[in-house]
Parts: C-alpha cells; structure tokens; sequence
C-alpha cells in the first residue's frame, strides 16, 4: 500500500536513467570490441587460413582422361582408335536422391532395368565426387531424350568423351581384345587417381596386356564451382588462379599383325570353329592369329547389357572364347615331322628302309590292334613318305621304338607343353605327356603306370598330348628354321608422343642343337611331299611357291576296336578337329601356320586350304580368288 | 542578393531543412545515420542477390512503407501512445493467438499472417508493443519498481515472448524479452536482481534444454563444435567463417565474394549478410557498418536522454538498446560468437516485415524527442 502512494522522484529518476546509460553505453562498448576482436581474429589473423578454404570450395579439379594409344598392324594401317561419344556422368554427392534419378533415368530408357544394381554399386564404388559413366555412347536419339528432360536430373550431365573405335570391326578381335567400362572388379587393382576421369578399360588381348602403355596419364583442370557443385562460367571473376594440366596421351602401338593376312585367315575360317596362328619365323612376329568365332568389340566399348553378355558368353560356339591361344586339342599326325626328328636324332630308325604298312599296327606282347587313322593301307614306306603320307602304322612302330621317355625330352624344346610367352595374356601351356608326368599327375596307382600302347599313340600325336594353335603354329616355325626359333610377339614398337618408334627387338629362345642337318633335310622332303604328293597334295596346286605342310587329325570321339571311323555316321560336335601346319617358300620360309578346324573332319580337306588362302595373302600379297578355290577330293584326303 | 556567398546559401539551405525537419517532427542526424545505413544496405544486398533488381525494388518498398509509418508516428505524441499502448498490446497479443490457431504455415513455422494482400507477422508488432505497455506501466510508478511491479512487468513480457517462443520463433522471441528486459533494467532494476535472474536463467537453460526443438538443440550444439556436422547444422556457420575470414581487411571487392557469388554461403541476402560484408567489404567494411550502427544507437540514446517524461525515456532507451541487441545477436552468430538464431541484420537483410517495424521505432523516437516538454530556461 505504502509502494502505491509513494511520490514519483524526478530526480532520482533522473539519476537512474544516467546511471543506467552510462552503464549501458559500457557493455555496449565491450560487446563491440568483443566483436571486433572476433572479426579481427577471423579476418587478419586466420586470413590465409580461411582464404585457403575459399579457394578449396570453389576450385574442384577436373580430370581430363589422356586420349588412348592407336594401334597400328605391321603396314601402319590404324585398327583401333578413339572417336567422340556422348555419355551420360553422375557425380553421386550432388544427385539429391540417387535411386529416384536411377529409376527415372531407367523410365526413360536410358539405363537398362537388369543394370541398374551393377550400376548403383559401380557409382557407390567411386568417390562421392567423381563424375561416374552410367551410360556409354548414346545415340542421337538418347541425346535429345535426356536433354528434354535434364532439368530433373541435378548431378546428371552428358559428357562428351572420346571412345574406342575399331575400323575394321571384329578383324583381328582376338589378338587386339576390347575396352569396356571399368568395373566394379577392375577398380580393385587399378590405381583409382590415376584413373580419375577414365571411362574404359583394356579387356583381354593387347587392350589389357598393354594397358599401362595404352592409358596414357590424364590430365586436369581446376574449374569453379558453385555450392551445388555445378561447373560455373563467369567472365574472368575468379578464373584468374585457376590451373590445369594437360593430358599425356598413350602411347601407340605397332603390331606384327598383317592385316591382309588377318582379314585372309578369317575369311578363310569363314563360319568354322577354329584358328589361325601364322607367325614369322625369322623373328617371332604372329602375322595373323584369328579365332572363330569372334565378336564385335565396339560392342563391349558401347557397354553391353547383362542380356547381350549372356547371349555372348552362353552361346554354344564360345566366340568370347580365343581358341588359338586358350583351346587345347590333341596334336595329331602334326606330331610326325617331331617324332621323325626324334628317331633320326636317337638313331633308331633307317630313313631309306621301307617298313610294310598293312594298315594295322600290332605291339609285341599286346592283342591291341592300331589302326591306320582313316583306315587303308600305305603298303611299302620309307621315312620321307610315311611323313607325306601320313602313315600312322610307321610312326606307332617309330614311337614305340624311341620310347616314350626321350619323345617327351625331345619335343620340350619345341615348345610343348609349355606357355609359347606370347606378349598377350591367357595362353595356355597345352600338355606334353611322359611316364614321369603320368605318375605325378594321377592319384591312384593304377592310373600312375604308362603303357607301352600310350607310346604307341603318342607317335601320332593321340592320348594326354594336348597343344593350342599358337603352340603347333611356334612348332612350325621352329621346323621352318630347323631349330631356331623365337617368342611370339604381337608388339613390335612402342610410338611414343613425339612419334619415335621405339622397335622392340625379337627374342630369340635357345635354339634346338643336336639335329643333324640329313635329319632337317628329310623332315622338310617329307614335309614338301605332303604338299605335293601326300596327304595335302592338292594345296600347292599353282602356288607359285613351295609348301612344306602336315595335316593331323586331333580324336574328339573315340572309335571302337574294330570299328571304322565314319564321318557322316558321327554327330557334327563329335567329328575330328582338324589340324593343317605349314611353312613356306620351304626353301626360305617366311611365314609359318598353323590352322585348326573344330569339327573339320580331316586336316587335309577343312584346314589345309585356309592355310593356303593365309599364306597366299601374305606370300602374295593376294586373296584367293573363288576361282582359284581349292577342292580336295574325298581319295586324295588321307590322312 | 548580388553578395550572396555559398556559405550563405548553404546555411539557407540548412536551415530550411532544419525547419522542414522540425515540422516533420524528424531528427536530422538520425535520418542520415539511417539513410545511409539503407544506402549501404542495398550495395550489399545487390550483390548477395545475385544482382536482383527485383529484391532491390521489393527492399525499397518495404523501405517506403517503413518510412511511412516512422513519418506517421513521429506526430503521435508520448501522451497520445501511452494511452494507446495497452490496446495496441490487446491487439498483438490477439492477433498472436490467432497465429497460433490458425497461422499460415512459413518456413515450416506459424509466423504469418494472411491478410489478403499482405501478410505480416504478429510478433513483429509486439516488438514495439511490449516495450510501449512496460512503459506505460512504469511511467505512474516510482522507480527503481517494486518487487509487485516486476512480476506484472515479467508477465507483460514473457507471454507475448513465450506465444513467439511457441512458433517457433526463438530469434524474435528472445529480441521481445530483450526488448522488456531492457526497459526494466534502464528503470533501476537492482543489480543484485540482475545477477539473481542471470543465474536462473542458467538454470533454466540447463532445465529448458528438454523443452527445446531438435533443430534448435543443434543449433546450440553446432555453434559449441561446429566442425562436427560440416554438411548439415555445422554448415552455415562454417562456411559463414570462411566468408568473413577469406574477405580479410579490405575484401574481395563488390560482387567478387566466392563465397556468396558461388551460393557457398546459406541464408546470404537474409540472415547471413553481414557474413557477404564482410567478404566483399573486408574488415574494413565492417568497422564502417558497425560505426554507423553505434551512431544510430548512441544518437537514439541521446535522443531518449533528451526528453523528460518516465514514459518516452524508459521506451526510446529500450527501442535503441534492442536496436543494438539486434546487430550483436546477428553479427555474433555469423561470427560464431553466438548460436545461430532467426535475427536479421536490421535494416540489412532481405525481406520480413522487421524494416517496417524498425523504422516505426526511431519514428517513435524521434516523436517522443520531439515532442518532449521544455523544462528549465
């Protein structure tokens, strides 16, 4: 009550309200300069910090991927390049929603609905930041489809980048491999930084094996960016400090392949399963390697949906699959001019003596019957004519006499059983038998024991033995140059920026000594003989230039005791593979091959005039005309 | 008229706009703190607009409308408002609760309201409000007020503080109280009091960590350690910091602010403009901004010192005091060295209707300086 009737005090009043000001104007005084401390703090004491992370946020580096390497066949005729392509980029920290923008862009077709998981996973793989390729090479159409429709799509962005192009197609597939998309698997044993910015990889072939010198280093240039990361252009505000390093392009690759020879080989295999390795023995070069069938690599280049892979891979005829590096088969009769140099060089057979060929092969001490392989009989055949002829009752005598043992010592130079160290990879070594394998390679006791009737079929090329083309093709050249040989190569220089050639000199292996030269002059008659009078007599047939061939038969299908083999009796994926070696001129051979026909039948009908077509396309520096098409008539093909 | 110097014309001059002035009501140093503080205002927000014309043109509207009413109310005299000030607060308070109940929804809080054409925000008027009805209440009242006269005071402003609170609107809520706790203070309240009510207020804080949204427990947790969310809450006041340090002591230059330009920084032409300042402006620019700032407030200070009732001292103190606040509260936060709460830079940032109710603040004022009763000689 007292409070109430109190009298207003003017004059303390007037005191407070001073005291309070003054007070007032003291705090504000502190706060300010506790401001300007802050402000001073940040602005001149931790400038530079700061002006560092200014520059961090807007400047992102922007990676420029290093144009591929080219690569050019023996002539420098370019088989792969690049070419321009639109692809479509995500760079996952600025798409606000990812698996929404992922199923639009599936609606609009532009992803395909069994890749999207491969997809999520390949952009979850990469850096937030890293402008990840979800769609390779779009098409026109696809273009236009997206850029309608980029507005709802922040993060997504058509990038143009340059692609692999292949001029001539599938030629040559098998030897050159593919790019494809880097994936998921891939990113675990490349270096992530130095691929920021590559879109494709080397897949199989000289694209993988050459990969290192291929890539090339990219290059970068720092751009500004805006908060949402988007690349801002403004005229000269902030771009005076920005940096950029150019690309090194990769290096160029000269390859031994002759890409008339390559386009002969595969036209001449035509819709066969088979192989060419054809290789210059003077120096290791593989002049053609072609497997069929093969497959187009821009395909892969393009990206090829889980669909188009599964076709690729489950198809029955294996196109993904290189038979002339990966495929084993046993060798055949091809075996012969090898066991004839065996015998010579043991001393265990009389080339001038004339052995009876009754068309059956009886092993003392064993009721097995060997049969000629096709049946017939040779009747009186001294060594040269038991090679041009083929005659299997000579060598199943030959081989049992030689033994098993120092067969299998005496073909280990040639290159059996062993990689050829072609500078591709995915060869396979094949297998070359013995007594000693044989115990080491079975469990059972039983298995361990090698036969005397497993010698016999050794002699022609029958049983564990086992070799691809590109091995049988080495042989080849290794009988071209009676011992001297050299290690496939498909490279033979490296192109560098500046257009040096590095050339990449051949490597020779150890040569084969101890091989008298009476015993190369017989093998390479024997072998003439096959081209002129023997079993593949019908393939020098106006050559113009000497053959030295041998044709072979690889089993696939077992044939009873006393059952004759007939061709047209026998499913097609059951017949024979056929097998055709060769080189030529024989006298000073320049190219030596090697054909192998899946399923052909008899070496000398199916193999024997591809390799022909081959060699004339190198030899000749001509195609075979169809009018000069090679027929083999049924008599002639003995083999 | 043939000796007529500059010197004189220009006195003629000044004179005649010190009478125009004075018929107006209007105080000449005031207005041209003010003036230039907009002049500076809009360079800034310019450029943080990206170049907007349309933000310029739509700031200058709000410019107008708030010059309107500071012309408008520098005519009301101290006896006139305080009269008025209890209905005025009945209104905001009401129209408070209509926002509660029915508020249009912005930002994801009730703060407007539709009025058709316009819409504004209540709590925008009880910043005028709640110091005008403190004042009313203190001016018949002896000072330093009684214990009985402080509660009636905490009420006066806490429930038009805690309506605002509940918006949420934690920013203008605590300019509200700020507003309140600054007439109460410059009316005497006794310092033991302050010291009493600042720990409580401690206390509550710890106690009313439980009441708080959780947008707002991040906000106070990212300003304690904001490196540890740099993509989420963290991230206004990081890239705040590196807008004003990588400005340094003379700037990037208008309109060469990376961090602006390039859109790093949030909230730029609103409530991180002083953060753009300091960018392109430096700190340079800065010390100018806050020199014009604390000519405004001590000339609003010296104003209210001027005239002699209980009534227009304690509400132009506190108007010019809040003032302050305003300016701490927003530099503070984009500086870091206050949490991160809704407050404009006033005068500065774009948009909301607080343009309007500052400059019908000074208009008050100024009204209230001059329309003091001349004592003495």
């Amino acid at each position: 009550m007292d409070s109430r009737v109190r009298i207003k005090d003017h004059w303390n009043e007037q005191r407070i309200f001073t005291q309070r000001t003054l007070g007032a104007a003291v705090v504000i005084a502190v706060m300010v300069l506790t401001l300007i401390g802050r402000l001073t703090y940040l602005q001149v004491w931790r400038h530079d910090y700061y002006a560092e992370l200014s520059q961090g946020n807007r400047v992102r580096l922007d990676p420029i991927p290093a144009s591929r390497g080219l690569i050019f066949d023996r002539n420098g005729t370019v088989i792969a390049d690049n070419e321009p392509a639109y692809q479509l980029e995500l760079i996952r920290e600025q798409v606000p929603n990812l698996n929404d923008t992922l199923r639009r862009l599936t609606a609009l077709g532009l992803i395909d609905r069994d890749e999207l998981e491969d997809t999520r996973r390949m952009i979850f793989s990469r850096r937030s930041f890293d402008s990840v390729p979800v769609r390779l090479r779009l098409t026109d159409e696809e273009i236009g489809r997206f850029a309608v429709h980029r507005y709802q799509f922040p993060g997504v962005d058509l990038a143009t980048r340059q692609t692999r192009h292949y001029p001539y197609g599938q030629l040559g597939v098998h030897a050159l491999g593919y790019v494809s998309a880097i994936s998921v698997q891939d990113l675990e044993h490349i270096d992530r930084v130095t691929y920021a910015g590559t879109a494709l990889i080397g897949k199989l072939g000289i694209e993988s094996t050459y990969e290192r010198s291929l890539h090339g280093k990219n290059g970068f240039r720092e751009i500004l960016v805006n908060a949402q990361g988007r690349s801002v252009q403004r005229e000269g505000a902030f771009a005076a400090e920005l940096h950029s390093q150019a690309p090194i392009a990769g290096d160029d690759l000269m390859l031994s392949i002759d890409l008339r020879t390559q386009q002969a080989a595969e036209d001449a295999l035509g819709d066969h399963r088979g192989a060419v390795v054809a290789i210059d023995p003077s120096n290791g070069d593989v002049l053609a390697l072609a497997s069929k069938p093969g497959f187009d690599p821009a395909a892969f280049a393009r990206g090829l949906s889980r669909a188009e892979y599964a076709h690729l891979s489950e198809d029955i005829d294996k196109p993904l699959f290189n038979r002339a590096l990966r495929g084993t088969y046993p060798s055949g009769s091809t075996i012969k001019p090898v066991i004839a140099l065996a015998g010579l060089t043991y001393h265990v057979v009389d080339p001038n003596r004339q052995e009876f060929c009754a068309g059956v092969f009886h092993l003392p001490g064993s009721i097995h019957l060997y049969r000629e392989g096709k049946g017939g009989k040779h009747g009186y055949v001294d060594l040269e004519r038991a090679i041009a002829k083929s005659c299997d009752v000579y060598f199943y005598g030959l081989a049992a006499n030689i033994g098993a043992d120092h067969i299998a010592d005496f073909m280990t130079p040639f290159g059996y059983g062993q990689l050829t160290g072609i500078d591709i990879s995915g060869e396979k070594p094949g297998l070359l038998p013995s007594p000693e394998w044989k115990r080491k390679a079975f469990k059972r006791p039983q298995d361990q024991i090698w036969f005397p009737g497993e010698t016999v079929n050794f002699g022609v090329g029958q049983g564990y033995l086992l070799v691809t083309p590109l091995q049988l093709a080495h042989v080849a050249s290794v009988l071209a140059e009676r011992g001297r040989s050299f290690r496939p190569r498909l490279v033979t220089g490296v192109r560098d920026l500046e257009g040096n050639v590095k050339p990449i000199a051949p490597a020779q292996v150890p040569s084969i000594d101890g091989i008298a030269t009476d015993a190369w002059d017989l093998v390479l008659r024997g072998m003439k003989g096959a081209a002129t009078y023997g079993t593949a007599a019908a393939i020098s047939k106006g050559a113009g230039y000497t053959i030295a061939g041998k044709t072979g038969t690889a089993q696939v299908f077992t044939v009873g005791q006393n059952e004759k083999y007939v061709e047209k009796n026998v499913a097609e994926r059951l017949r024979d593979h056929a097998w055709f070696i060769a080189f030529a001129p024989a006298e000073a051979p320049r190219i030596a091959i090697a054909v192998l026909v899946e399923n052909g039948g008899f070496g000398a009908s199916s193999a024997a005039p591809i390799a022909r077509k081959v060699m004339d396309a190198y030899l000749l520096h001509e195609t075979t005309s169809p009018a000069t098409e090679i027929a083999v008539p049924e008599s002639q093909a003995s083999d | 008229m043939i000796e007529d110097s500059g010197y004189a014309r220009t006195r003629r001059t000044l004179s005649a706009s010190a009478k125009l002035l004075s018929a107006l009501n209007l105080d000449g140093p005031l207005l041209v703190g003010l003036g230039l503080l907009a002049l500076y205002g809009l360079a800034i927000l310019y450029s943080a607009s990206g170049q907007s014309l349309d933000t310029i043109l739509r700031t200058l509207i709000r410019l107008a409308l708030g010059t309107a009413a500071m012309l408008a109310l520098t005519h009301a005299s101290p006896n006139f408002l305080r009269r008025l000030s209890p209905w005025i607060y009945v209104l905001g308070v009401m129209l408070l609760l209509v926002v509660e109940l029915t508020g249009a929804i912005g930002k994801g809080a009730q703060r407007w309201l539709n009025l058709g054409i316009v819409r504004f925000q209540p709590s925008e008027v009880m910043k005028l409000a709640v110091p005008m009805l403190a004042a009313w209440y203190l001016h018949d009242r002896p000072l330093p007020p009684d214990l009985r006269a402080l509660l009636t005071l905490a009420v006066i402003i806490f429930l038009p503080a805690g309506l605002v609170a509940m918006q949420p609107d934690l920013g203008t809520a605590a300019l509200i109280a700020a507003s309140g706790a600054l007439l109460v203070l410059m009316a005497g309240l006794s310092l033991r009091i302050v010291v009493l009510l600042l720990g409580l207020a401690v206390a509550g804080a710890v106690g009313g960590w439980h009441f708080l949204h959780d947008y707002q427990r991040e906000r106070v947790l990212t300003f304690l350690n904001p490196e540890t969310d740099p993509l989420g809450a963290g991230y206004h006041i990081i890239q705040s910091q590196i807008a004003l340090g990588s400005g340094g002591v003379f700037g990037k230059g208008w309109m060469h602010g990376s961090q602006a330009q390039l859109q790093f920084l949030p909230e730029r032409s609103t409530d991180f403009i002083f953060a753009v300042v300091g960018e392109e402006f430096g700190l340079i620019g800065l010390l100018m901004l806050l020199a014009l700032y604390l000519f405004i407030v001590a000339r609003s200070v010296w104003l209210a010192m001027q005239t002699n009732d209980t009534y227009s001292r304690l509400l132009a103190l506190s108007l010019a005091l809040t003032f302050f606040v305003y300016v701490f509260i927003n530099a503070g936060m984009v500086s870091g060295l206050v949490p991160v709460v809704g407050v404009p830079l006033p005068l500065v940032s774009y948009g909301g209707t607080s343009v309007v109710t500052l400059l019908a603040g000074f208009g008050i004022v100024m009204g209230l300086y001059s329309h003091r009763k001349l004592v003495g000689s």
